[in-house]
C-alpha cells in the first residue's frame, strides 16, 4: 500500500518551514485574487520564496487558482499563470474551466488538479475532467465514506479528500457584512472590521456558531464544526486516497503545525507498522488535538458518516 | 440605468420603421401540466419543467414522461417548445437509470435539457443525441473563455451565473458564438448556485439535489470573537443579520438585453401559482413585443409594472444585471407580505347570449367584492362581483370551495384561461 501524502495550509513563507518540520507533505498556497478560502496570503514573490524551500526539502508546493472568475481578471489570470509556470509550482487547483481554456492557450505545462469543492461529487465527472487535464480530483467534503470509496475504486486521476479543518458552506459574491452594517448605517464598521476574520453568526435554533469573512470574492461562510478524522483513517488508508488534506484556513499556525504532527504520526504509523500500531496510538492523538482545540470550534467528522437527503 | 447602445445586427428598416428582428425567447417556469398550459397560453415561447429525477426541485410536483409529452403536444400547437431542468450534481447512487431517463424525455419530444453535471451532458449525447443541451447556472458561469470551453464541448446554451451583469454579458456575447439565457424574473439564491451547501450542514438536506431548505431566508445574530470572548455585534432592538435577497425583476432593463443579443430570458418559479406564471409572463410578452416592434418609441408602460406587482410577494430588485447590489437588494428586519391581489378564480367558460361566466373558484370571494379580470385576449378590467350561483343554478351568499365551480354575470366577453384576481383588504 501506498503512504498518503500529507497536504497541509501554511500561513506564511516562516510557517512552511515549521510545516516541513512537522512532516508535511505537500503544501498549498496562493492569494485571493485566485484562489479561494486560503489559510494564508501569498504573493508572487511568496511562492517563489516557499516554492524554493518546499524543494529543497523535497516536498511540494500547489498554487490556488480555484476562484469563479468574472470576466475582468481573465487578463490577469494569464500573467499569474505564465509566472508559476517559470516558478515551477507542482500543480494548480482550478474550479473554473476558464483555467483550463487559459491553461491551453498558453502551453503551461504545469499538472491541474480540479478542486471545484460543492461540486466534486462522483467519479464520473473525476474522469472527465482527467480527461481534461486534471491529475487529481478533490472531493466535495458532502460524501460519505462509502461514496469516497467508491469514486476512489472507479476514478482514473488522484483524489485528494479532506481529513481535517473547517469547510466552506456558502460563498455570495455580495458583500453580506458590508451591506449588513450598511443598512443598519454604521459606514465606520466595516472599515473597522472589513480585514477582520473573527466574526461568526450565530444560529440560536442550532446553538450553531458559523465563522463568515469577506474577501475579493465576496463572503464566505463556514461550518460550525472542525471535520477531525485522526482517529477514523483506516478506512481511508485501505481505499487508498491519494492525498489527505488538512485545511488550516482560520487557524493559528501553532494549532496547524500541532494538528500536522499528529496526522504524520498517526500516517507513519499505519504505514510503518500496521494498523495495530495506529489502533494503539490513535486515541491519544486525538486527546492531543482535543487539548488544543478552540472551545468555539467543536470537532466531527463531517459528511463521512452523516448521509444526506433530498 | 446604464447607457443603452443599439446593435446594428439585430434591427432592420421596415416601411420606414425600425423593428428588431431578432426577439429573444422568453421562458416560462412550471411545475405541473396546467402552469405549463396557462404560461403557453400567456406568451411563453418556452418552458422549462422538471422531471421526477435528476432535477433540483424534489418538492415541486414534477411531470411523468406521459405528461411531458401531453405537455410537449400542447406547447407545440403554439410553436412553443418545452425544455426538462436535469441540473443536480449526482452521488455515485444517482447514475442508475440516467440513460432511459434521457432516452425517455427525448422520445416525448422535449427539445432540450438543462444540466449541470459533466455525467449527463455526456450520457445525454451519448444515449439522446436530438436533444439540446443547455448548461444550468448551477455551473455559476461568470466568465466569456469558460463559456467558450462549453462552446467546445458542444453546448447549444448556456445559461449565465446570477452573478454577471450587462457588460459582462456583452463581453461574452462578443467573444463567443452561443445561445445565452439569463434570468430575468423570480426568486434567487444570493451565493454562487452550486457552491452553497448550508441545507447539508443545518438540516442534512443536499442543496445540489434538490433539497435545499433556503436556510439564506433565515435570520442570524452576528458576534466577533475577540481572544475567546464573544462580543454581540448588534444592539437590543436591531435588526438580525439576513442574507435574503430580494426577488429580481428585470423588466425595464428588457430593451437593455435585447439590445444585448440575449436568446433567452428566463423566469424563475416551477413552484409558483398559474396566476403568478399568467401575471409575470403576460407582462414580460407585452415589453418584449413592444420593444421589437417600434424600439425607436418604446416606453415602459406604469400599469405593465403595476401588473407585475399584483403578483409579487417579496419586494424586487435588479440584482447583478446593472451593477454590484447594495443592501438595498437584501431583506432586513420585519417584511410584511407584499401581495396586494389575490387569484380568485380561472375562466372555464362564457356564454355571450347571457353574458354568464363559469368559473371554477381558487379563492374565497362573494357579492360586493372588487374583482379584476385578466387575460391575453382582454383588456384587464375591474368590477363589482353581484349574484352568484352555484353549478345547480342555487344563489350562493359566498364562493368559499376551494376549485367550485361558480357561475356570476360579467358585462364584457372572457375567455377560457382568462384569471380573476381579488383585491386584498
Amino acid at each position: 500500500m501506498k503512504k498518503p501524502e500529507l497536504l497541509v495550509t501554511p500561513k506564511s513563507v516562516d510557517h512552511i518551514k515549521a510545516l516541513i518540520e512537522a512532516g508535511a507533505d505537500a503544501f498549498v498556497i496562493g492569494e485571493q485574487k485566485f484562489g479561494l478560502r486560503l489559510a494564508g496570503e501569498f504573493s508572487v514573490n511568496d511562492v517563489e520564496q516557499a516554492t524554493t524551500i518546499i524543494h529543497e526539502a523535497g516536498k511540494k508546493v500547489y498554487v490556488a487558482v480555484n476562484a469563479i472568475f468574472h470576466n475582468d481578471r481573465l487578463d490577469d489570470l494569464d500573467e499569474y499563470l505564465k509566472e508559476m509556470q517559470r516558478i515551477g509550482v507542482d500543480a494548480l487547483l482550478f474550479g473554473d474551466p476558464a483555467v483550463v481554456m487559459a491553461v491551453r492557450e498558453l502551453g503551461i505545462t504545469i499538472p491541474l488538479h480540479w478542486n471545484p469543492e460543492t461540486i466534486a461529487t462522483n467519479w464520473f465527472q473525476v474522469n472527465y475532467w482527467n480527461e481534461r487535464g486534471a491529475k487529481r480530483a478533490v472531493l466535495a467534503r458532502e460524501l460519505s465514506l462509502d461514496e469516497v470509496v467508491e469514486i476512489k475504486e472507479n476514478a482514473k486521476a488522484e483524489i485528494e479528500v479532506q481529513i481535517h479543518g473547517m469547510t466552506a458552506m456558502f460563498q455570495s459574491k455580495r458583500s453580506l457584512l458590508g451591506n449588513y452594517f450598511l443598512y443598519r448605517g454604521e459606514v465606520m464598521e466595516i472599515e473597522n472590521r472589513k480585514e477582520n476574520k473573527n466574526m461568526f453568526l450565530h444560529d440560536k435554533e442550532r446553538k450553531n456558531k458559523y465563522p463568515i469573512y469577506e474577501d475579493l470574492n465576496g463572503t464566505h461562510i463556514f461550518s460550525p464544526n472542525d471535520m477531525c478524522l485522526i482517529d477514523e483513517l483506516t478506512d481511508l488508508f485501505e481505499a487508498g486516497i491519494d492525498s489527505l488534506k488538512f485545511d488550516g484556513v482560520l487557524q493559528t499556525e501553532e494549532y496547524i503545525t500541532t494538528v500536522t504532527k499528529c496526522y504524520r504520526q498517526a500516517i507513519d504509523a499505519y504505514f510503518d507498522n500496521g494498523e495495530d500500531a495506529y489502533d494503539e496510538i490513535k486515541d491519544e492523538l486525538l486527546e492531543k488535538i482535543k487539548e488544543i482545540q478552540p472551545a468555539i470550534r467543536p470537532l466531527d467528522t463531517g459528511f463521512i458518516y452523516k448521509e444526506t437527503v433530498y | 440605468m446604464l447607457q443603452l447602445i443599439e446593435n446594428k445586427n439585430i434591427r432592420e428598416v421596415v416601411n420606414g420603421k425600425t423593428v428588431i428582428t431578432k426577439k429573444p425567447e422568453l421562458l416560462a417556469p412550471a411545475g405541473s401540466l396546467e402552469k405549463l398550459k396557462v404560461a403557453v397560453h400567456y406568451g411563453a415561447d418556452a418552458v422549462f419543467i422538471g422531471g421526477q429525477e435528476f432535477g433540483l426541485r424534489s418538492n415541486a410536483d414534477n411531470f411523468s414522461i406521459e405528461e411531458m409529452r401531453e405537455g410537449v403536444e400542447f406547447a407545440n400547437k403554439y410553436g412553443a417548445v418545452i425544455y426538462v431542468t436535469t441540473n443536480i450534481f449526482a452521488h455515485n447512487e444517482n447514475m442508475d437509470g440516467l440513460e432511459e431517463y434521457l432516452q425517455a424525455i427525448e422520445g416525448a419530444g422535449v427539445k432540450g435539457i438543462i444540466v449541470a453535471d459533466p455525467l449527463i451532458i455526456e450520457t445525454c449525447r451519448r444515449v439522446a443525441p436530438n436533444l439540446e443541451i443547455h448548461l444550468s447556472t448551477q455551473q455559476s458561469l461568470s466568465n466569456w473563455k469558460a463559456v467558450k470551453y462549453w462552446k467546445q464541448e458542444g453546448l447549444h446554451r448556456v445559461v449565465l451565473a446570477r452573478e454577471v451583469g450587462a457588460e459582462e454579458m456583452l463581453k461574452m456575447k462578443e467573444e463567443v458564438d452561443i445561445e445565452i439565457e439569463a434570468f430575468v424574473h423570480g426568486a434567487m439564491c444570493i451565493a454562487y448556485s452550486g457552491r452553497c451547501v448550508l441545507s447539508n450542514h443545518m438540516t442534512a438536506r443536499d442543496s445540489n439535489r434538490g433539497g435545499c431548505c433556503q436556510s439564506c431566508r433565515w435570520d442570524y445574530d452576528l458576534y466577533e470573537n475577540v481572544d475567546g470572548e464573544e462580543k454581540a455585534l448588534f444592539n437590543e432592538g436591531d435588526a438580525p443579520f439576513a442574507m435574503s435577497p430580494k426577488d429580481l425583476k428585470l423588466i425595464e432593463s428588457i430593451p437593455h438585453m435585447i439590445e444585448l443579443g440575449i436568446d433567452s430570458l428566463k423566469v424563475e418559479g416551477r413552484m409558483k401559482s398559474i396566476h403568478y406564471v399568467a401575471t409575470v409572463i403576460s407582462v414580460y410578452r407585452k415589453v418584449i413585443d413592444a420593444y421589437c416592434a417600434d424600439p425607436e418609441n418604446f416606453k415602459i408602460k406604469k400599469e405593465w409594472l403595476e401588473e407585475l406587482d399584483r403578483c409579487a410577494n417579496r419586494a424586487t430588485a435588479s440584482a447583478f444585471f446593472e451593477g454590484e447590489p447594495s443592501y438595498k437588494q437584501q431583506m432586513f428586519g420585519f417584511h410584511a407580505p407584499k401581495m396586494k391581489w389575490d387569484f380568485a378564480g380561472l375562466v372555464l367558460d362564457y356564454d355571450e347570449e347571457t353574458n354568464m361566466v363559469t368559473l371554477q373558484q381558487r379563492n374565497y370571494f362573494k357579492p360586493g367584492d372588487t374583482i379584476e379580470f385578466f387575460g391575453p385576449e382582454i383588456d384587464s378590467f375591474k368590477m363589482e362581483v353581484g349574484q352568484i350561483w352555484d353549478e345547480e343554478g342555487q344563489e350562493i351568499e359566498v364562493a368559499n370551495h376551494p376549485l367550485q365551480i361558480v357561475k356570476f354575470k360579467v358585462d364584457r366577453p372572457l375567455f377560457k384561461f382568462n384569471m380573476m384576481r381579488k383585491e386584498n383588504k
